[in-house]
């Protein structure tokens, strides 16, 4: 009965539709995979958690198809302000779609991470799977020469870490002195150092989901300020 | 583009800006929408605008009726003036025109309601590559 109860109270976190998008998109957008789903799977841990906190602006960086923040702009409803910003233009329409298609609305804009937002401590709640797996500082160039930007959603530079530090350098200017950060991150990007430079900027983080796909080791970090 | 996001935009990171704020807003083609009013959202969103940057753009697009210039005393307890806000912030949305720098003049496309603010790497400032410790 207690185990019942338990799955009862907590709440859940519906798995955005995502029938309008066939082969032909995922070729131009990244495709929800094992990241994407272990992403809202810890957010999904978390509900209780931001429905009390009460996030008036939400982001995320490289929203892709738009599958988390849509999952998020859905249980949040009216109660708040969803942005996603993603390089890839297709990615803008494809994140406007997939919320739309999902009655629900994430404002999108095409820019280089969070470059073009004001700094001025605005946004509660950030998102971001970024392109974590290790490469070379070569890939990533963007976008290839055939015009494709899909390289860029998974190729993170060396220790895969290249993209997420733009980010992390100045995420204490971007977040409101008490927020929510997730971050999706691999063995090799070494989450202890990360924490370690988010606590610099007075972030607290923790590992709060993992799992083993293939040869990666991936987690969901979280790191909260202000609390 | 709806004005809550206009309100967050900067163009401070291009090269020789130094403030970047606010966008100009030019709207060639401006839909308005039906959203769900929630006043408790937009009690919490009023101490995060810049109100004034908000008042302004929606002037200069012609949709400002209703909105005071300023930030009503009480705002709280306001209803009239949060579901002016409300209608603002929320329903107004830019489907096409442009952003503009106020600095540098740079223009920023807007089309089917997405803003484009890709910049070029010669554009901008010097990323800051350190990781945020200054120690």
């Amino acid at each position: 009965m207690e185990a019942v109860r338990g799955i009862s109270d907590q709440e859940l976190i519906e798995t955005p539709d995502l029938s309008h998008l066939d082969a032909a998109d995922y070729d131009k957008v990244y495709e929800p995979r094992e990241d994407s789903f272990l992403f809202l799977d810890a957010l999904e841990k978390d509900l209780n958690l931001i429905r009390l906190f009460k996030p008036s602006i939400c982001l995320e960086v490289g929203s892709g198809s738009g599958v988390i923040c849509t999952a998020l702009a859905r249980f949040l409803g009216s109660s708040s302000y969803v942005i996603a910003t993603d390089l890839n233009p297709f990615a803008c329409q494809t994140t406007h779609q997939t919320a739309e298609a999902n009655n629900s609305f994430v404002s999108c804009i095409q820019m280089d991470l969070d470059s073009m937002l004001r700094m001025n401590n605005t946004i509660d709640l950030l998102l971001f799977n970024p392109p974590y797996v290790v490469t070379t500082s070569k890939e990533l160039r963007q976008p290839r020469e055939d015009g494709s930007f899909l390289h860029l959603a998974w190729a993170g530079g060396v220790k895969g870490r290249e993209v997420t530090d733009r980010l992390l350098s100045h995420v204490g200017q971007l977040l409101s002195h008490r927020s929510l950060f997730y971050l999706v991150v691999i063995k090799e990007n070494d989450p202890e150092e990360i924490c370690n430079v988010m606590a610099c900027q007075g972030f607290k983080g923790e590992i709060i989901a993992s799992r083993k796909v293939r040869n990666e080791l991936l987690s969901v970090m979280r790191f909260k300020r202000g609390w | 583009m709806k004005l809550l996001t206009h309100n967050v935009l900067s163009s401070k990171c291009l090269k020789g800006v130094s403030v970047g704020y606010p966008l100009r807003l030019n709207a060639t083609d401006i839909k308005v929408v039906d959203v769900d009013y929630n006043s408790e959202f937009v009690s919490r969103m009023i101490p995060k605008l810049n109100y004034s940057a908000l008042y302004d753009a929606a002037q200069s697009i012609g949709h400002h009726n209703g909105l005071p210039d300023t930030v009503a005393e009480d705002y709280e307890n306001n209803e009239d003036f949060l579901k002016a806000v409300h209608h603002v912030l929320l329903e107004v949305d830019i489907v096409s025109g442009d952003l503009e720098c106020p600095e540098s003049g740079r223009k920023f496309p807007i089309t089917r309601g997405i803003p484009n603010m890709l910049v070029n790497e010669n554009e901008v400032n010097e990323i800051n590559g350190s990781n945020g410790c200054n120690n």
